[in-house]
């Protein structure tokens, strides 16, 4: 009995490990039809869309995880994906410690949101010294004079202001610290910049809907969230006055206008409080990473044109799927600062 | 001579049978190890910078680098303690009404059902409920009491967390009390002994050991419930002044700031604290044997 169970579970065995030898040969086979990526969860809707139509019309199949923009980094630090994604641009020290051999392709651009709940309030107007207050605690009740002065004609309530921010570590929160850090110098001294901080005040929570879900909920909540998840759920935003003194509503040409103005030409740049006349203030890029020298890990020549050539069409043809789905596409002056940098790519020292 | 044959075999396969179930303790025993050396290793660096200030540090701050775990680690203990405080009089009063009073019948394989259906229900959604339909009525509470009433906080997740636990806690002690030898109630029955004496007197002693495992071990699963939490403790990092404060768990700031974490040292402090999570989780569960074991001897 015992030995005809056993035959049965020696027997069962061998073809399962038989059918997973069998699946590991088939991955490897099929390898250069395949490119790995990894990284940001903000641009993933437009990616898997760019991704899928590219693989409908090319035949390269790219897996995308994501998995974060600081996960995508750590992987193509390890090397283990072709290319990695992130919302915020790497630093000097992190590009130097990664032996100077990343490249950052910037591939569409995004807006972060003032999101608030004022009972008979429809409209409200922002000045980043009174946004930088808000989040430092300093302005704590809605009536106050320096939020009543730039809202004339608005009656705000006597509320207590519950300054609500995201508790993950994320993209947006990069973009909006860095806006903050740039207006405020309190805040920059205090607080600064990064994924996740050390808030000073207010309520954390988890992604978009954790934050929008908390405002939506608190009378006198403010919070920040993506721009598109708010034109989706079609949820009321301050408009924010920029550096040219003008009152701007986040909508995708604004955001769009947001990168006319001097970009570096690695694009490694935060256009964050843009000078750009009608540029709303809060937006910024987002990136594709990857190697300038092409060849590692034994990556085959051919893998290498096929990251290449993908890189290309994003920022080419597969720019048309980006305003469908709510992303500000890029401006032409920067679409020709990528294409410079992405004929920079080598394979073995030489120029693909 | 043909006998011998079979039984060569028969010990054979008796020898391969107890390597084998020798092998798959080895395996949860090295599973176990190779946690906390992967752990261990993986947070090095952040304990050489830290030291023993991690433990007691209260600020966390990656951007400026400075790591202190002590407000989580006391959020962590908070929200579940609490949490076991409002669940025992439920959870207890549910396993004694299954284990004497609702003894067979339709009513007690509803009932089963239900706890068994509310222990698999996934943590997202008491969190969605939570910050839903608690999170309102506790706004409500607090701006009626004047504090501020942020409605997300310690006792937000602490009530959802104990409703969690609840039916783990509840179904262990049901085993344990239906298990009490029926000789010892009739006995204190024929005495003259109440239902309430019974339970009192005899199935509480007898049971209480078992009782206390099941504590623990919904103790332990508040301790490293993530996602409920997270979605409505709050996050805060600073050192909670009341229950109605929001504040934050370790695995909660696990949840929230792993995928984003790309420098090393802050990567390596937030592996620093799941080490802490998983010493935490040691104790209690090693606590919870040794007073098990000393009650089981003293009975």
């Amino acid at each position: 009995m015992i030995n005809k169970k056993f035959k049965k579970i020696l027997k069962n065995g061998t073809v399962l490990s038989l059918l997973m030898l069998s699946l590991v040969g088939c991955g490897k086979s099929d390898k250069v039809t395949e490119l790995q990526g990894a990284g940001a969860t903000f641009p993933y809707p437009l990616y898997s869309k760019m991704f899928d139509a590219y693989h409908k019309e090319f035949g390269p199949k790219i897996n995308y995880q994501s998995i974060g923009s600081g996960g995508g980094i750590r992987q193509l630090k390890n090397k283990t994906v072709d290319f990695g994604a992130s919302d915020a641009f790497m630093s000097n020290k992190a590009l130097k410690e990664s032996g100077n051999n990343i490249l950052h392709i910037p591939i569409c651009l995004g807006a972060v949101a003032i999101l608030y709940n004022l009972p008979g309030v429809s409209q409200l107007k922002l000045t980043p010294d009174v946004l930088a207050g808000i989040f430092l605690g300093n302005i704590s009740k809605w009536n106050d004079s320096s939020i009543q002065q730039i809202n004339p004609g608005v009656k705000l309530p006597d509320l207590r202001i519950v300054s609500v921010h995201r508790s993950d570590g994320s993209g947006t929160t990069f973009i909006f610290t860095d806006y903050l850090s740039k207006i405020s110098k309190p805040w920059l001294d205090k607080v600064g910049r990064g994924k996740s901080i050390n808030w000073p005040d207010g309520l954390g929570g988890k992604g978009n809907a954790g934050v929008a879900g908390i405002v939506q909920q608190t009378p006198g909540a403010i919070g920040y969230i993506g721009h598109i998840y708010a034109v989706q759920n079609k949820m009321a935003v301050a408009s924010l006055r920029n550096k040219s003194g003008k009152y701007i509503e986040p909508s995708l040409e604004a955001v769009a206008k947001a990168a006319n103005t001097t970009i570096p030409n690695d694009t490694r740049a935060s256009i964050t409080d843009t000078s750009a006349k009608y540029g709303y203030p809060i937006s910024g890029f987002t990136w594709i990473l990857s190697y300038k020298e092409q060849n590692f890990n034994s990556r085959s020549i051919k893998q290498a044109q096929e990251t290449k050539k993908l890189l290309e069409w994003m920022i080419g043809d597969g720019q048309r799927f980006a305003e469908p789905l709510l992303y500000a596409p890029l401006t032409p002056s920067v679409v020709k600062k990528a294409q410079k940098i992405i004929e920079s790519i080598t394979y073995s020292g030489k120029a693909l | 001579m043909k006998t011998r044959k079979p039984i060569a075999l028969v010990e054979v396969k008796e020898f391969l049978f107890k390597k084998l179930l020798l092998l798959s303790g080895l395996t949860a025993i090295a599973l176990l190890v190779g946690l906390f050396f992967t752990l261990l290793f993986k947070s090095s660096l952040s304990i050489h910078k830290t030291g023993f200030s991690f433990l007691y540090q209260s600020t966390w701050d990656p951007v400026k680098e400075v790591f202190g775990a002590f407000p989580f680690l006391l959020g962590t203990m908070i929200t579940s303690l609490l949490a076991l405080i409002i669940s025992i009089p439920f959870s207890f009063g549910l396993s004694i009404f299954l284990g004497e009073y609702l003894k067979e019948g339709i009513g007690r394989s509803i009932l089963n059902g239900t706890l068994d259906l509310l222990a698999g229900i996934p943590s997202i959604i008491y969190g969605f409920w939570g910050l839903f339909v608690l999170v309102p009525v506790i706004r409500n509470f607090e701006s009626s009491i004047g504090v501020t009433a942020h409605g997300v906080g310690i006792l937000s997740s602490s009530i959802v967390l104990a409703l969690m636990i609840i039916p783990y806690s509840a179904s262990i002690s049901r085993e344990v009390i239906s298990l009490v030898p029926s000789d010892l109630k009739e006995a204190a029955l024929s005495l003259g002994a109440t239902p309430f004496e019974v339970i009192i007197k005899v199935i509480l002693p007898y049971a209480k050991s078992g009782i206390f495992a099941g504590v623990l071990m919904s103790f332990g699963r508040a301790i490293s419930e993530t996602m409920a939490v997270t979605m409505l403790i709050g996050n805060s990092n600073k050192i909670p002044t009341s229950v109605f404060s929001p504040a934050n768990t370790l695995a909660s700031v696990l949840a929230n700031e792993f995928a984003e974490a790309s420098e090393a040292v802050y990567l390596s402090s937030l592996i620093e604290l799941a080490l802490i999570l998983f010493f935490v989780t040691a104790i209690f569960s090693f606590l919870g044997r040794l007073i098990i074991k000393k009650w089981m001897v003293a009975q």
